[in-house]
């Protein structure tokens, strides 16, 4: 029998939850014994080549292309994770929801103590994605089945979600990794 | 109001000075005092300056944030210079029905500045706020503190016009209402409208006979008379009144304290303005009783703001309570002393729950409390403090007067006596009803000629949305507990509509205290929204549920615990209207659409969303 095939993705996140993944440490012996990974940033694969079981998501969706892949996502896996606080509710991102786009993007481009006058110009480049009114929390766009809190999730939950989830047996959470005060 | 130039900084410091030293000489150095304050600066020039904040905040030992903090949660304190004119126009369901969307546009029109703005020439300032407890004379608006009901176009046109002349807004009220709204004190074009006098409230009352009756009983005897007529608090909760008083009086340290919440804010509920209207003795006395039963020498009267109106009224009636010797010092000469103040509230729902009343009656935030301990242990002042309906009071001064017995004959076994219903909405009379407990909605319905009936709102936006399934129902304790607000919608009503009123009416509502409460019912009515728009699933439908249930099981008080029901009952009660909207085979449907999330970005750029972007 194949192994459980996983894929990651960060989107409009920082990186910390994939470090969080990263924090369990020497069972990432384990897992690769458990599961292959496929589209990830762990292995540099960057699409999909095949149908995948597990998709964890780290960070919400702030341009056009973190909603194509995220809408990828959701198209080749069978179950879908949103792994931390940007993915689930906007994260950090979302601090700009208050503020009109404009406004945001005038501050960072022109206006901006950095920015020589002359070179002052919102981007505008074709090759860019578009970015969003707003960030959006993953679960907007598409079906998320499961959502991993933190910021980040602690890696022990992370761990022992996934294992959980491959072995089809109901998790097991001591307080202390779900409290965050 | 007056009006001075702020920009001239020697005369500020003058008037600011003397305003404030007066103040505190009047009232004392006490932040007990401080709405007080703020309201009588707010009346001098329309807001409150940062000046005042400050000046306030160095005489009373406070920081500028919490003056701001209490400035900021009230509707009618404002920081920011209004129009000589403030309207404040109802948006509660029932204004909405009366058609408010038509006199809004009709003020903004004349007035030539929007909702939320002040005309370019200072002259008015239009707001929108909630229930003003007059839904049957919708719609309703506050103006400087004066009501004026049944608006129309027509009426808005004059009233402009009157104010482009500086009329004084009490001269622009031509006709007044009906009892004592003519009181010259009074002078409001408010109706009581008061179609069913029932024999407790609206019944016989001879006043000062329950007063030196109760004095001539023992306190525990008082207890126990309103024990035995199982009055129940009618604000609602339906708390046993007896009971509740004895806690008070087992309480053996500190002061005690009385407070008649009249701070009716559930809307669809009038039935406390019309009692304080036409019955404000038998509400005093039975403040002055409770204060016998529990044994406290203050009382407090929590008025809302709303009804400023009736206040100077209300001290009169006092006064002459004084004067007659049932109510100060050694009351009907039996060496009891009582007497009772005016509180005023300055526009929250919230300050209805008991704890939020007692906090904002401190001069505070109206936030609730934890609890324990409850009121009766640490009230007002943290002393024991029994809190009162305003027809409980009422009710509590006749059972006195007629006895247990008498008032056991009516009503059911459990919900004794009559209720004082608010009514409003789609029927031919709606007004005050004073009905025996235990009647059927369906009955009620005939009573106030309802016809074609689609639902009936018992108890407010916080209460049930019955069905024609539910008409059989009874208006009791045991089965439809409510305040006594009954809406009405016939079959031309879109339910959705009066759904969402009611949302909106909690998330302005909510105190921020509880995040339940505050992000929660944002959420649900995002949720709801989408189902709304024909965007929700079968899943939608559930996540409404659980996220009700949690905002219900998690906030710390009523508003909270109560906030979802708009949704839930609906969803309970007209399930069909739900289902209809949504589509029953779709998995997921996101609201998010590509497109219309990057159009700023275009339109900031100048790009093109293409196709290529729409296959992302």
């Amino acid at each position: 029998m194949s192994k459980p095939v996983i894929a990651t993705a960060s989107l409009a996140g920082c990186f910390g939850c994939h470090m969080s993944i990263l924090d369990i440490d020497e069972r990432i012996l384990d897992l690769i014994e458990l599961v292959e990974f496929d589209k990830s940033p762990i292995d540099d694969i960057k699409n999909f080549s095949r149908p995948v079981d597990i998709g964890l998501i780290e960070g919400g969706c702030c341009n056009s292309e973190n909603v194509e892949v995220l809408r990828a996502f959701r198209k080749n896996c069978r179950i879908l994770i949103s792994v931390g606080e940007c993915a689930i509710m906007g994260g950090l991102p979302a601090m700009r929801n208050t503020i009109p786009l404009r406004e945001c993007l005038e501050e960072a481009y022109l206006h901006s103590p950095t920015v020589a006058p002359e070179d002052a110009v919102i981007p505008h480049d074709e090759e860019l994605p578009l970015i969003l009114n707003r960030a959006y929390p993953c679960h907007e766009i598409v079906k998320v089945d499961y959502f991993l809190p933190g910021c980040p999730p602690n890696a022990d939950l992370i761990w022992e979600a996934l294992t959980a989830l491959l072995q089809g047996r109901p998790l097991k959470i001591d307080y202390p990794i779900l409290k965050y005060d | 109001m007056l009006f001075y130039d702020i920009n001239k900084p020697n005369f500020m410091q003058g008037f600011l000075m003397s305003s404030i030293k007066r103040l505190l000489k009047k009232y004392g150095k006490n932040r007990l005092h401080l709405i007080t304050f703020l309201k009588e600066l707010q009346a001098e020039k329309g807001f409150i300056a940062e000046k005042e904040v400050q000046k306030l905040a160095e005489a009373l030992g406070l920081s500028m944030t919490e003056i701001e903090g209490v400035i900021t949660f009230y509707h009618f304190l404002t920081d920011k210079k209004p129009g000589k004119y403030v309207v404040y126009l109802n948006n509660s369901i029932t204004s909405e029905m009366a058609g408010m969307e038509e006199v809004a546009r009709s003020f903004e029109q004349e007035a030539g500045c929007r909702f939320g703005e002040t005309s370019a020439d200072g002259l008015i300032t239009l707001l929108q706020t909630s229930c003003i407890g007059m839904n049957d004379q919708e719609p309703a608006a506050l103006i400087n503190d004066v009501v004026f009901t049944c608006l129309n176009q027509e009426k808005v046109k004059k009233i402009v016009a009157w104010m482009r002349q500086g009329k004084p807004v009490q001269e622009m009220v031509e006709e007044f209402g009906d009892g004592a709204n003519r009181h010259e004190l009074v002078r409001a074009m408010v109706k009581n409208n008061i179609r069913k006098a029932g024999p407790v409230v609206f019944g016989d009352f001879k006043p000062g006979e329950a007063i030196r009756k109760a004095l001539d009983m023992a306190p525990e005897e008082v207890i126990e008379e309103v024990k035995k007529a199982n009055l129940l608090g009618r604000g609602g909760a339906g708390f046993p009144t007896g009971l509740k008083w004895e806690f008070c009086r087992k309480e053996k340290n500190g002061e005690h304290y009385v407070i008649c919440n009249a701070d009716e804010g559930e809307p669809g509920t009038f039935k406390d303005r019309v009692i304080l209207t036409e019955r404000p003795q038998m509400v005093f006395e039975g403040m002055a009783i409770a204060g016998y039963a529990v044994g406290a020498k203050l009382g407090l009267l929590y008025l809302r703001h709303e009804y400023t109106y009736l206040k100077k009224y209300l001290e009169h009636v006092l006064q002459k309570m004084r004067e007659e010797g049932i109510l100060g010092q050694n009351i009907a000469g039996k060496g009891f002393d009582f007497d009772i103040e005016i509180k005023m509230g300055a526009g929250a729902y919230v300050c209805g729950e008991e704890s939020a009343l007692i906090e904002s009656a401190e001069g505070k935030r109206g936030e609730p409390r934890d609890r324990p301990p409850f009121p009766v242990q640490k009230g007002y002042l943290n002393q024991p403090t029994t809190v009162n309906n305003v027809e409980t009071l009422a009710t509590a001064t006749q059972i006195i007067t007629h006895g247990a017995g008498w008032f056991r004959s009516m009503g059911t076994p459990v919900s004794a006596g009559t209720k004082v219903l608010s009514v409003s909405g789609d029927c031919e009379k709606p007004g005050i009803y004073e009905v025996e407990f235990g009647l059927t909605i369906k009955e009620l319905l005939e009573m106030v000629e309802a016809r074609d009936t689609l639902a009936v709102q018992v108890g407010g936006p916080s209460g049930n949305c019955i069905s024609e399934a539910g008409f059989d129902r009874k208006i009791c304790y045991s089965d439809l507990a409510t305040g006594g607000s009954i809406i009405i919608f016939n079959k031309t009503r879109d339910l959705f509509a009066v759904v969402r009123n009611f949302l909106d009416f909690f998330i302005e509502e909510s105190c921020g205290w509880c995040v339940p409460c505050r992000a929660g019912n944002v959420l649900l009515r995002k949720k709801f929204e989408k189902i709304a728009a024909g965007r929700g699933t079968l899943q939608d439908l559930k996540e409404i549920e659980a996220w009700g249930k949690i905002i219900k099981s998690t906030s710390r008080c009523g508003l909270g615990q109560t906030s979802p029901n708009p949704v839930l009952t609906t969803l309970a009660n007209f399930r069909e209207l739900y289902e209809s909207r949504i589509n029953k085979e779709a998995d997921f449907i996101p609201e998010f659409d590509l497109k219309e999330a990057v159009a700023e970005a275009c339109e900031i750029t100048g790009r093109k969303f293409t196709e290529e972007h729409e296959h992302a």
